[in-house]
């Protein structure tokens, strides 16, 4: 592990990073636009599980902003599969430029 | 180059590779499998970190419920089989445009400026040296858990085992059917 820096493990984390915001960008089918949003959040753990083991080795904080980012991406996905499956039930659809309108 | 050092390129190839299929390809359920490697592979990538419960926290959340969640999504909302439309192409050019700047300038300064590992600096960090063994086993990441101390991250975890249960009678109320009018 020591013979890799701590700075080509953020360069991996910050390509996946720049990977799921170029698919946020072109994608408009909604459930490839929420991969892209879970490939963001996962960069985003790289990050803090490579700063808590080569930058403070002695501690666990990175490991629980982890874990909470986990439940956090779990609960957002749900959420949001609740609502293109509603979104498919009055659209007949699940791209975004088809959802024009707001109901209620 | 050392066995270890290897082993890191190789999961960073994986991981990156996947994800990049993931976000081009025209078949929306091949992107979900790629989805599926990139994930594996970051927790190959925790693995490699020595962090072996953020690992299988990893596979047991991400690869076995979020993707199983998003491909039984596909399954419900797509005629499977049918192409994606084609990003436009000024769309998808821009994009890439941004996505490749904004990784240079991010590369730029990571290289740019000099992280200091914890074995660089003795004296600030406790615990670095003879006595820096496994830290981070479940009974240890437990313990801090659900302590009340001053490093305790009780209060958090409270605060999001209540926002996951709102998340649930969310998605029920989100998803449910609306009765018809009774006319």
């Amino acid at each position: 592990m020591s013979q890799v820096p701590l700075t080509h493990i953020l360069i991996v984390s910050s390509a996946l990073f720049f990977i799921g915001m170029y698919g946020l960008f072109t994608r408009r089918n909604l459930i490839t636009m929420l991969m892209s949003v879970e490939l963001i959040l996962n960069s985003a753990n790289i990050n803090f599980v490579a700063f808590n083991r080569y930058l403070y080795p002695d501690r666990l904080d990175g490991v629980f902003f982890t874990l909470f980012i986990v439940a956090i991406a779990a609960a957002e996905a749900a959420v949001a599969i609740a609502i293109i499956i509603n979104l498919y039930r009055n659209f007949k659809s699940i791209d975004v430029e088809a959802a024009d309108e707001m109901k209620f | 180059m050392s066995v270890s050092a290897v082993v890191f390129y190789i999961l960073s190839v994986v991981i990156l590779g996947a994800a990049l299929v993931a976000v081009t390809s025209r078949k929306i359920f091949r992107s979900a499998i790629w989805l599926l490697f990139s994930l594996t592979g970051i927790a190959g990538l925790y693995f490699w970190l020595q962090m072996e419960f953020v690992a299988a926290v990893q596979i047991v959340v991400y690869v076995g419920g979020i993707v199983v969640l998003i491909i039984f999504s596909i399954f419900l909302t797509q005629q499977s089989g049918k192409d994606l439309p084609a990003p436009v192409r000024g769309r998808a050019f821009f994009s890439a445009l941004a996505a490749c700047a904004g990784f240079l300038l991010t590369c730029s300064m990571l290289t740019r400026y000099g992280f200091r590992p914890a074995e660089n600096r003795e004296g600030e960090v406790a615990g670095v040296g003879g006595n820096s063994g496994p830290v981070a086993d479940v009974g240890n990441i437990g313990a801090q858990l659900l302590s009340t101390t001053e490093h305790g991250y009780v209060l958090p975890f409270e605060v999001i085992s209540v926002l996951l249960l709102a998340a649930m009678i969310g998605c029920i109320v989100i998803a449910m059917k609306t009765k018809p009018d009774n006319k």
